[in-house]
């Protein structure tokens, strides 16, 4: 075993995780000196060329921004729209709203889990080597992907980059035969869901914790996905309309993504792990149990656990599926109308790594004038960094290899999502004006 | 069964992009793990930490060249692979991320970063075909599983794969699918882009916007009227050639022309 004074660590491309970036680790008298997440994934400058587009066009243009959670951008943008120009979409729309989003979230979270996160504590270096000795468990991820993915198809028109999502609800909504007709698979996926929350918990955790506020939407009564109001666990809540003035942003050199802060306070973190904090008691019965038997605390604050918490929100948007397709009633016409306006709306929803935020600022004919997106990757990214720090001044003396391995597992415990994170704000509108 | 070493190596490369058309790899859930038995993923890092050194019999390819660094990469990785196959519309068009061509990429650069001397990148976001030759590529935003796995079949089959240069319309005929440029309900770019997504715009009433770009000899100048037709004005015609494929030629040619003298 190694135990070297000066030591430096480089991943020059993390890999399971969704876009590109890279982990710097210096070592120093035996310190932790500097650790860098660096993100060097490409920008591309949504928010600059989104300025002068057609509000009817952000939920299209936004859903490029990532391959892996599309609807919660189409999600957040509409929300942000129909701020914009004064009007509420919930109802049946809402609900449909709902449906999609639970899709997204069942693929997302069986992507993770299966094919980019179990593998780090089975010792595999991916799913498809994992499936040469655990074919059924690799076939059960893919099972429940697949059924989040034919969830996403049959309302949104297609997996990646769903085409049915528009500023005021949908262009079509979908028959009630196309719906049912996965009640089934939905119905084998809450089985393999549950088993999955057993097989998770008996992975072997190493013995850490962070103490990072945790930020997630809350919505009194139910587990907020598709809207509700930004809290923390240490007892902020704010209307999503404050974010300019809460949430700050600021650029770090080795990175093409920003670093959020809470204006005041500092670090946080959002995502399942948040999520599970604040809205843990509004789970379903049987998601809760699922927690329970998995030994789950009410705040886990193990990063490494975040799998189970993964796993258990699995089991609750298949369930909040089912239960919504056998409730469901086409929304008639499944559009709100909009008149354009001018004006700034803001919008926040879960996805499935954390909140995104969206604000616009439109003119009177509905042209876009400014935008700011803030993306959960943006917003986790010092918290993983302190998570790094921590947790190698307590490993050094694993060998390099080994510390390389465990750091980029605990990167993946945030299912970070580098595409997402390498787009801004506008600092030029608001710079001045920030408490 | 070929030993791991004998069957054809497969990497995947990602440059500007978000990330969905590699995921439709993984999408393609019941064929994932026969696919893995048939080829060996050399690299894919979305994927998978193991990666092996080349050259790669096929490399797939997303995304668009967007930084000088990309640019020498996409250099490398074409030296050391066989067959490359552009995948999605970054990497046969320039993405989305290609509206930067259209404006001054130094206001973009400063609009969105405080220190924009820290962001190194490129005026204009390159296909990957005009840095290097491209063998074949797939069309789409996102790329379609079926067409991505008839490729993969095609190369181990060692025929050549099915890659349609027909309008949506056919598809909309297949559907049924009544015309929405005829009845007027929609502007609709169905006639002038790609087929390859199954039209599933125009049978969720909305028209096509063009994700798998144009066909071959698209007659824009014919579809233009039917646009404005069907409620589009000048700037309307103009962005909805300015998406995902803004800078495919035909596209860029129709908005220019809409834009009139004005550039």
């Amino acid at each position: 075993m190694t135990h070297r004074h000066d030591r430096v660590l480089r991943v020059d491309a993390l890999a399971r995780v969704e876009g590109e970036g890279a982990l710097h680790i210096h070592v120093r008298d035996g310190k932790v000196g500097e650790v860098q997440l660096e993100i060097y994934e490409p920008p591309r400058f949504f928010e600059a060329f989104l300025a002068g587009r057609d509000y009817a066009e952000a939920p299209d243009i936004t859903a490029r921004i990532c391959g892996i959670c599309p609807v919660a951008y189409q999600m957040s943008a509409c929300q942000a729209m129909e701020d914009a120009v004064g009007i509420t979409v919930g109802g049946a729309i809402g609900k449909l709203r709902r449906l999609l989003y639970c899709g997204e979230w069942i693929s997302s979270h069986a992507l993770h889990i299966y094919l980019l996160h179990a593998p780090d504590f089975l010792g595999f270096d991916g799913a498809i080597d994992m499936a040469a000795r655990h074919r059924d468990l690799v076939e059960r991820g893919l099972r429940l992907k697949k059924t989040g993915n034919q969830l996403m198809t049959a309302v949104g028109g297609r997996a990646i980059h769903p085409i049915n999502v528009r500023v005021g609800g949908f262009y079509r909504a979908p028959a009630p035969s196309e719906l049912s007709a996965l009640l089934d698979p939905l119905r084998q996926a809450l089985d393999d869901a549950i088993a999955t929350v057993g097989w998770v918990a008996g992975f072997d955790f190493p013995d850490f914790e962070h103490d990072h506020e945790l930020l997630a939407l809350v919505r009194e009564g139910t587990y907020a996905i598709e809207h509700g109001v930004p809290h923390t666990d240490r007892g902020l809540v704010f209307p999503v309309s404050e974010l300019d003035h809460l949430v700050l942003e600021h650029q770090v050199p080795h990175s093409t993504a920003l670093h959020a802060t809470l204006a005041g306070r500092d670090r946080y973190l959002t995502g399942p792990v948040a999520r599970y904090a604040l809205s843990g008691r509004w789970l379903s019965p049987l998601a809760r149990q699922a927690a329970a038997e998995a030994g789950l605390p009410a705040v886990c604050r193990n990063p490494f656990q975040s799998i189970v918490v993964r796993a258990v929100e699995l089991v609750y948007a298949i369930e909040e599926a089912i239960a919504l397709i056998e409730a469901y009633e086409p929304p008639h016409p499944p559009v709100v109308h909009v008149d354009p306006a001018a004006g700034v709306g803001y919008g926040a929803t879960e996805a499935p790594r954390g909140t995104l935020f969206h604000r616009y600022d439109l003119d009177d004919r509905g042209v876009i004038r400014s935008v700011r997106i803030v993306p959960p990757t943006s917003q986790n990214q010092a918290s993983i960094e302190d998570d790094l720090l921590r947790f190698v001044a307590t490993r050094l003396d694993y060998d390099d290899a080994r510390l390389t391995s465990v750091c980029e597992q605990v990167i993946r415990n945030y299912d970070p999502c580098i595409s997402c994170a390498t787009h801004f704000l506008t600092l030029d509108i608001h710079e001045g004006e920030l408490p | 069964m070929n030993t791991p070493e004998e069957r054809p190596t497969l990497a995947v490369w990602k440059f500007a992009s978000c990330d969905g058309c590699q995921l439709a790899l993984l999408d393609c859930e019941d064929e994932l793990l026969t696919l893995a038995d048939r080829v060996q993923i050399a690299h894919f890092t979305e994927a998978t930490r193991a990666t092996v050194a080349g050259p790669y019999d096929v490399s797939l390819v997303e995304g668009s060249i967007t930084t000088p660094a990309d640019r020498d990469r996409i250099m490398r990785i074409r030296q050391n692979s066989r067959l490359l196959v552009t995948i999605g519309a970054c990497a046969s068009a320039g993405g989305i991320q290609a509206l930067r061509n259209f404006a001054d990429v130094s206001e973009f650069r400063s609009i969105v970063y405080a220190r924009p001397d820290y962001i190194e990148t490129l005026d204009r976001s390159l296909p990957i075909g005009e840095v290097v030759p491209v063998d074949a590529e797939l069309r789409g935003c996102p790329i379609d599983r079926g067409q991505l796995l008839d490729l993969l079949t095609a190369m181990l089959a060692g025929r050549r794969p099915h890659l349609p240069d027909r309008p949506v319309c056919g598809e909309c005929k297949l559907r049924g699918t009544s015309c929405l440029l005829v009845t007027g309900r929609a502007p609709c770019l169905g006639p002038v882009t790609r087929a390859g997504c199954g039209a599933i715009c125009p049978a969720a009433n909305r028209g096509c916007f063009g994700c798998y770009g144009p066909i071959g000899d698209p007659n824009t100048a014919a579809l233009i009227p039917a646009l404005r037709a069907a409620g589009l004005d000048e700037d309307g015609v103009r962005r909805i050639f300015r998406t995902f494929n803004a800078a495919a030629p035909a596209f860029a040619d129709a908005a220019r022309g809409e834009e009139g003298e004005q550039r």
